[in-house]
């Protein structure tokens, strides 16, 4: 019965690791624009998308 | 050029019906310059897509400011304050752009690094309208940006107000945050209690019973120490006042369920309640998440310096600069285009006044003044250029002086209840006095275990949950109902208040009247066609706003003129070989005939024949909304006008109601605060920033506006004019939301009666709490849920699809 703990342990983990994602989630900002993205995916081309991972890193700085 | 005939051209940019000068471009019809140049700048860089998505998605050009209108961004010290975040090269910018309003708009902002290579990236919070930019300094200014946003149609709006440094509120993050560790805690611990619930008990009791019970501790400590904190502070906050509101039987029972809980674990006498515990904040916080709904693109806060720019021309011997509004100073000389807005009192020194108060009083028709005449701040000038010496600061100006008052100095005050803290009082010693009673009784007789234990179960049970939903769900949904219904309410709170409130004031200019439109009426004696003819044409020269009104109120067809002059601040003079029409003001004109207020005269062959008067015009709907409020509510009319317009009022509002007239802004603020002193609950419904003082003093202030988006001064509510006429629905539903609350308690402490009865036999067990706590907040939660709807039903709230 032993093995419970682990498994107990392996739940856990993967539990925390829902909440992390969770809370980068909200981090991003996710939760506070609840309309703009559902425009943009419909878009053909998504008109940042060139310049995005350029500015991704500046993005990091600033937090 | 024939004026009769009326030509339904819709702008290819804009979706504004062309009235003349109709540009053609590539088969398409422009309305104005404006949006032509807009077209043609997205058509050379091949953005045309913009076009695509919907249909006329551009905002009218027409009133566009001059180029040098954003000649202050090149202040260094000024770009400082507006940027988010400079590094090296690159700078983050976050600007409000009114304009924003549909899916094309976002593309096209969010396609800007194709129209100039120095910005970054471009981000658009749709429902904020605003955008965050990155731009690459050596390539582009900020004032090139926002030159470069206006020239695309969307001007930012930059007020004095952006240079007060404020982040971007990021508030309901942590509730997010609290939310999600307490979900988090809430199924791992219902994981761990489930040998506990199906009694496989004794099966796992000698190994894993122990273990189980600290993994739950563990789990319940974040709960109370992070998810909790909120509630702890306010129960806090509200006990140091000598006050008791919901939060302080909240506090109390989750300190219960903790320690009780952890009673039992260390002593491995029980399982503990920390299931009930996380389940609890997890329903808490979902409540409050629920009824933090707020209207992001509104903002209840502003006051004059979200209204008034940011820079102002200030004249220096023949130079112009671009100075701080902050920094003007008595003495200084400053030029005022049109458009643009008066910063502070002035004396007029040079040029043709003519100003717009419409955002202040509400008046529809401009005021001219005269040379040397002092001038007000916050109109805007409309027509050729001016020259104004400023004698006040701006801070002290007669409109902006309303500021100093400490009403704005204080929030509001409390003197109304909300409901849940005045029954959470009563509750909280309830509560106490059985809890303490059960103990006693046990101890009595002779159990001192069962005495804690049921003690403490009682603060468990007895716990609010189902009673501190009731009100965040009520309110929360009615504040969606009426959003939808273009009400729009600050907060849940406001709801609550407007049900209080016993006495109505109402402003009249721009609140009772509207505006925009004024009715035009011809008094004196009757014109032939040739005379109304010739003087409609006549107004088609004048670029007037008046001229302009009367020119579209007239029918007829347009003649030519011959000769036409205009004689600044008095009127034109317009001949043909059979007519002399002179037309302008009462003082140019027929000094000796009595002053009528917003009239023009017209005098043809040196005759005086008589006057337009424009008159304002009382919302639709009006007559109807006063009959049914008049029978509920003290009646109150403040009008910064003279009592010209009494009689019609009288006529409306019936011999009950108190009209008065001249009132000032700051006698607007006392009177409110006079009906306070009478201990009266007023809701104090205006539009212009001379009502900003009584809508901050009242208890619910209202502030009706044409526009949403425009600028509305701080208030509780802001409502869209035409639904203005349903402000009597609106309250009687605030009525009804207060007894769903009421209805809810009433639920809720059937379940607390059911749940005490165990709790005082000490017979609750952790099942028996784990099923009680949930399904008392679930009933509490669909009750509400699906009341409030029906009767939103019932008012016929809920046919308007939303809006924000």
């Amino acid at each position: 019965m032993s093995v419970l703990v682990v498994l107990i342990g392996i739940s856990l983990l993967l539990a925390l690791s829902f909440l992390f994602i969770f809370f980068r989630a909200v981090n991003k900002g996710q939760f506070d624009d609840d309309y703009t993205p559902s425009v943009r995916i419909l878009f053909d081309k998504p008109p940042t998308q060139a310049k995005e991972a350029q500015v991704k890193e500046e993005e990091k700085k600033e937090e | 050029m024939a004026g009769s005939v009326k030509e339904y051209t819709l702008c290819y940019h804009c979706g504004q019906q062309c009235e003349q000068d109709i540009i053609v471009a590539d088969d398409k019809s422009f309305c104005c310059t404006g949006c032509h140049t807009v077209y043609d700048i997205l058509q050379a860089n091949n953005l045309c897509t913009y076009y695509d998505l919907e249909k006329n998605p551009g905002a009218n050009q027409k009133n566009k400011k001059n180029s040098t209108a954003f000649a202050f961004l090149d202040n260094p010290e000024m770009t400082a304050k507006l940027l988010d975040f400079q590094e090296g090269n690159q700078a983050h910018v976050q600007l409000y752009l009114p304009q924003v309003h549909c899916s094309s708009c976002i593309w096209l902002l969010e396609s800007l690094h194709r129209l100039h290579a120095g910005i970054l990236q471009s981000r658009v919070h749709f429902s904020r309208k605003t955008i965050q930019l990155a731009f690459d300094t050596e390539q582009i200014s900020l004032r090139e940006v926002v030159e470069l946003l206006s020239k695309i149609g969307y001007e930012p709006a930059l007020n004095l107000s952006d240079l007060g440094k404020k982040k971007p509120q990021n508030a309901h993050r942590k509730t997010w945050y609290q939310l999600g560790v307490a979900g988090f805690c809430f199924g791992n611990i219902m994981l761990f209690s489930f040998p506990e619930y199906f009694s496989y008990a004794d099966f796992f009791h000698e190994e894993f019973a122990s273990l189980f019970g600290w993994l739950n501790f563990t789990l319940g400590l974040p709960v109370v120490l992070y998810s909790a904190q909120d509630y702890f502070r306010s129960a806090w906050w509200a006990l140091r006042q000598k006050g008791v509101n919901m939060d302080v039987p909240i506090s109390a029972g989750i300190l219960a369920l903790f320690i009780y809980s952890t009673y039992e674990i260390a002593t491995g006498t029980g399982a503990g309640y920390f299931d009930s515990l996380a389940a609890l904040l997890f329903f808490l916080l979902l409540g409050k998440i629920y009824q933090q709904k707020t209207y992001d693109t509104l903002s209840f806060e502003r006051d004059y310096t979200s209204y008034f720019p940011i820079a102002i021309t200030r004249l220096k011997g023949n130079k112009e600069e671009s100075v701080a509004l902050p920094a003007l100073q008595v003495g200084d000389r400053i030029l005022v285009r049109n458009g643009e807005l008066i910063p502070a009192d002035g004396i007029l020194y040079k040029g043709e006044a003519l100003i717009d108060y419409s955002f202040v009083t509400g008046e529809a028709v401009p005021v001219s003044k005269t040379l040397g005449e002092i001038i007000y701040a916050g109109g805007s000038q409309q027509g050729a250029a001016i020259e104004l010496e400023i004698v006040k600061e701006p801070s002290q100006s007669y409109l902006t002086d309303l500021w100093n008052h400490e009403a704005f100095h204080k929030p509001k005050q409390k003197n109304l209840a909300t409901l849940s803290d005045v029954v959470s009082t009563y509750f909280t010693f309830i509560v106490l006095g059985i809890a303490l009673v059960s103990a006693m009784y046990w101890i009595w007789q002779g159990d001192l275990s069962i005495g804690i234990k049921a003690f403490s179960t009682v603060l468990i049970v007895a716990c609010p949950c189902a009673l501190a939903l009731s009100t965040p769900f009520t309110l929360g949904n009615s504040l969606r109902i009426l959003g939808r219904n273009a009400f729009y309410l600050k907060n849940a709170e406001a709801i609550e208040r407007m049900a209080q409130v016993d006495t109505l004031v109402f402003d009249k200019t721009g609140t009772l009247s509207e505006t925009h439109r004024a009715q035009i009426q011809w008094v004196g004696e009757a014109l032939h066609i040739e005379e109304l003819a010739f003087i409609k044409s006549t107004c088609k020269q004048s670029s007037h706003p008046l001229s302009v009104r009367i020119y579209q109120h007239l029918e007829g067809a347009v003649h030519e003129v011959h000769e036409f002059t205009e004689h600044l601040g008095k009127g034109v003079v317009a001949r043909t070989p059979e007519f002399l029409l002179r037309l302008g003001s009462r003082e140019w004109i027929a000094p000796q005939e009595m002053a009528v207020a917003n009239a023009v005269w017209i005098e043809i062959n040196g005759q005086v024949k008589g006057y337009f008067r424009f008159e304002a015009q009382y919302r639709e709907g009006l007559e109807q909304m006063i009959q049914t409020l008049q029978s509920r509510y003290d009646l109150h009319v403040l009008s910064g006008d003279n009592n010209q317009e009494e009689a019609r009022l009288r006529k409306i509002f019936g011999e009950k109601a108190h009209l008065r007239f001249n009132q000032s802004p700051a006698d607007k603020l006392a009177f409110i605060e006079s009906l306070q002193a009478q201990g009266k609950k007023v809701m104090m419904i205006g539009d212009g920033l001379n009502d900003a003082g009584a809508l901050q003093k009242s208890e619910v202030g209202i502030s009706v506006t044409e526009n949403i988006n425009q600028f509305s001064p701080a208030c509780d509510a802001i409502i869209s004019a035409p639904s203005l006429r349903q402000l009597p629905d609106f309250l009687r539903f605030s009525h009804q939301s207060r007894n769903v609350i009421k209805a809810s308690f009433a639920l809720s402490f059937a379940y607390n009666i059911v749940g005490l009865s165990f709790a005082v036999q000490g017979l609750l067990s952790p099942v028996l709490a784990a099923i009680l706590m949930p399904l008392s907040s679930v009933t509490v939660v669909v009750f509400t849920t699906l009341l409030t709807n029906a009767l939103a039903m019932r008012h016929q709230f809920l046919q308007k699809k939303p809006t924000l």
